[in-house]
């Protein structure tokens, strides 16, 4: 079973793509698409349990910081590059986003929306930084550096000449009703994009 | 000159016999070389040939019914066939890498039936400058010819074929044996699932030639190297071989590793203000070359770092790695070390860069360590825990195959 985020994502990606994805966990996605879609990808990776999942599954991954940089990729040289839930926790998602749309023809990002009603009110009610299921951690040792919202997310994509193919935002359970669909900027707590140059 | 050559080893496969309690229980116990003949001439890529030679050859595990689950292991500069177990219960130590070889090891051999060898040229039991040249009645000497990595792994191929192995599951190499592991992926893509290259290099840089060129020289003016022909002086080039592994030692290490161990520690605690070892680092590495010159040949050592000097799969292709390793079909596990300044990680992400570039399926994992060069032999639990998954996915692989 994957996991909701990675369900929707799949479901994005034709058969037989080329994909990468950044930050790629234990695999499941890339096993997942192999098995189900003939796909090849690579995962990039920096965590050693990670990297000893992928190989269990025989899932191609590569110890690589994302934060340095894909310089060794070629231009184009994958249909989709894949980033789940790391946007907020790379050190300039700029320069990582503008490198997936080298890299790759499409980009698919997800990202935990700053903008949602709940974390609103957490900050107003309580003055203190957000925590939820979707942002477990704690200000201080929080890896999410760089949270966004919906909003923000779609301004920087417009001023970088990003064209916003498909946009998907759901709540926790990866549900996506009215009430997300009509301002997913209050009420999606999940934002999952495909954009192109 | 401690080389023997090995003669009255019977044609066969070895069969592991474990001693029970004397060995740990890890081990694949107590093994036995064996000796194949071959009498097909190798021709190799110097242009000279090998009329015939004998290589010798150590295993572990049990080969399945369809050959299938056979893993090749290849050997750098100063190893040989003894990978793994003892030769006897009175052994001191191990073979070489008899931390990843070996019962619920990395490379598992309750799944795996590894075949590991001494290369020709090579100074352990398989034909060499050591050697008795058939023509001459005498030691080889510096008449070998010139051995390359290519024609380490043709040789390999007619050892796997005089063993039924048609197809390794994996052929795996540390260094030079790294070179080999990726030298078998582009000239026999249908005879290699796997690829294992550890703290290799696509080919050496200016600076690693430069150091085997300081050992060679050592070697070549040690006033007992007789051209080569130190045999029939009874004696050979001892000093040589010292410096030789002196500096060679010394690139195996990273600088971290080296303070650690021995800082600037005197060994009489102070200065006695002369050219006897005085520091601790002076003690290990002339103890070391001394143990090393005892055990190797010297000629074996000249032609050994000439192989790794003349490793360069991209030749063939126009200079092209891409090229060269577009001709693969096999998987690819790339393993480097952070403090490996010899093969620096750098090295292996050209291989991966370019296996990426031409869609190959590839895994690498770059190792945190202050071990240098040498880590790929040492006990460092991240490795073997990524080493192990990686073959624990090799193993699943042929077992599914097979049932």
């Amino acid at each position: 079973m994957l996991r909701p985020d990675l369900e929707i994502i799949r479901n994005w990606i034709p058969d037989n793509s080329r994909v990468l994805d950044l930050g790629c966990g234990g695999g499941s996605l890339l096993e997942n698409l192999r098995d189900s879609k003939n796909c090849q990808g690579y995962g990039l990776e920096i965590a050693q349990d990670n990297l000893a999942e992928c190989f269990v599954r025989g899932v191609n991954v590569i110890e690589q910081d994302i934060d340095e940089g894909l310089g060794d990729i070629q231009d184009k040289r994958f249909d989709y590059v894949v980033m789940t839930q790391a946007l907020q926790a790379v050190h300039r998602p700029d320069l990582v986003l503008s490198e997936m749309l080298r890299v790759g023809k499409e980009a698919i990002i997800t990202f935990p929306n700053f903008g949602h009603w709940r974390v609103r009110g957490y900050l107003f009610l309580k003055g203190k930084m957000p925590v939820s299921r979707t942002l477990p951690h704690q200000w201080f040792d929080t890896p999410n550096i760089h949270l966004c919202t919906v909003s923000d997310f779609e301004t920087h994509c417009r001023k970088s000449g990003f064209q916003i193919l498909q946009r998907t935002v759901v709540d926790r359970d990866h549900q996506n009703g009215w009430l997300t669909k009509l301002l997913p900027n209050l009420f999606g707590e999940i934002a999952l994009y495909r954009v192109t140059r | 000159m401690g080389c023997t050559t090995i003669t009255d080893m019977p044609d066969t496969i070895s069969t592991n016999n474990i001693a029970a309690g004397t060995l740990p229980a890890d081990s694949v116990g107590i093994v036995a070389p064996a000796t194949l003949h071959f009498v097909e001439p190798l021709e190799l890529e110097c242009g000279r040939s090998l009329a015939n030679y004998d290589i010798v050859y150590e295993t572990y595990g049990t080969l399945n019914a369809d050959a299938s689950n056979a893993i090749l292991i290849c050997h750098a500069l100063s190893g040989h066939h003894h990978a793994a177990g003892y030769h006897s219960a009175d052994d001191k130590r191990p073979g070489w890498w008899d931390n990843c070889i070996g019962p619920g090891k990395p490379i598992d051999t309750n799944r795996f039936f590894v075949v590991s060898l001494n290369n020709i040229g090579g100074c352990h039991g398989s034909t060499g400058p050591a050697s008795i040249n058939p023509a001459s009645g005498q030691p080889w000497g510096p008449d070998f010819p010139m051995v390359t990595v290519k024609d380490w792994v043709n040789s390999q191929a007619r050892l796997a074929d005089r063993l039924g192995i048609h197809k390794w599951a994996a052929v795996i190499g540390g260094s030079l044996g790294g070179m080999q592991a990726m030298q078998w992926a582009i000239d026999y893509p249908e005879r290699i699932a796997h690829a294992g290259v550890i703290a290799s290099a696509p080919k050496l840089s200016a600076q690693n030639i430069a150091f085997n060129e300081v050992a060679r020289q050592s070697i070549l003016t040690d006033p007992n190297f007789y051209g080569g022909r130190y045999y029939l002086h009874d004696t050979y080039p001892r000093q040589g071989l010292i410096l030789a592994r002196m500096v060679g030692h010394i690139t195996y290490l990273s600088e971290d590793a080296m303070r650690a161990k021995f800082g600037r520690d005197l060994r009489a605690g102070r200065f006695h203000f002369g050219f006897d070892v005085e520091f601790q680092v002076e003690s290990y590495l002339r103890h070391q070359g001394e143990t090393f010159s005892q055990n190797f040949d010297a000629n074996t050592y000249l032609l050994m770092t000439k192989a790794l000097d003349y490793f360069d799969p991209a030749r063939e292709f126009e200079n092209s790695l891409e090229a060269a390793l577009s001709k693969t079909t096999c998987r690819f596990l790339v393993i480097s070390f952070t403090t490996d300044w010899r093969f620096s990680p750098k090295r292996s992400k050209e291989i991966v860069n370019e296996l990426v570039t031409v869609g190959r399926d590839v895994s690498y994992a770059e190792i945190d360590t202050d071990k240098g060069h040498d880590a790929f032999l040492v006990d460092i639990p991240e490795y073997l825990k990524l080493f192990s998954a990686y073959m624990h996915r090799v193993a699943v692989e042929v077992e599914n195959a097979t049932s």
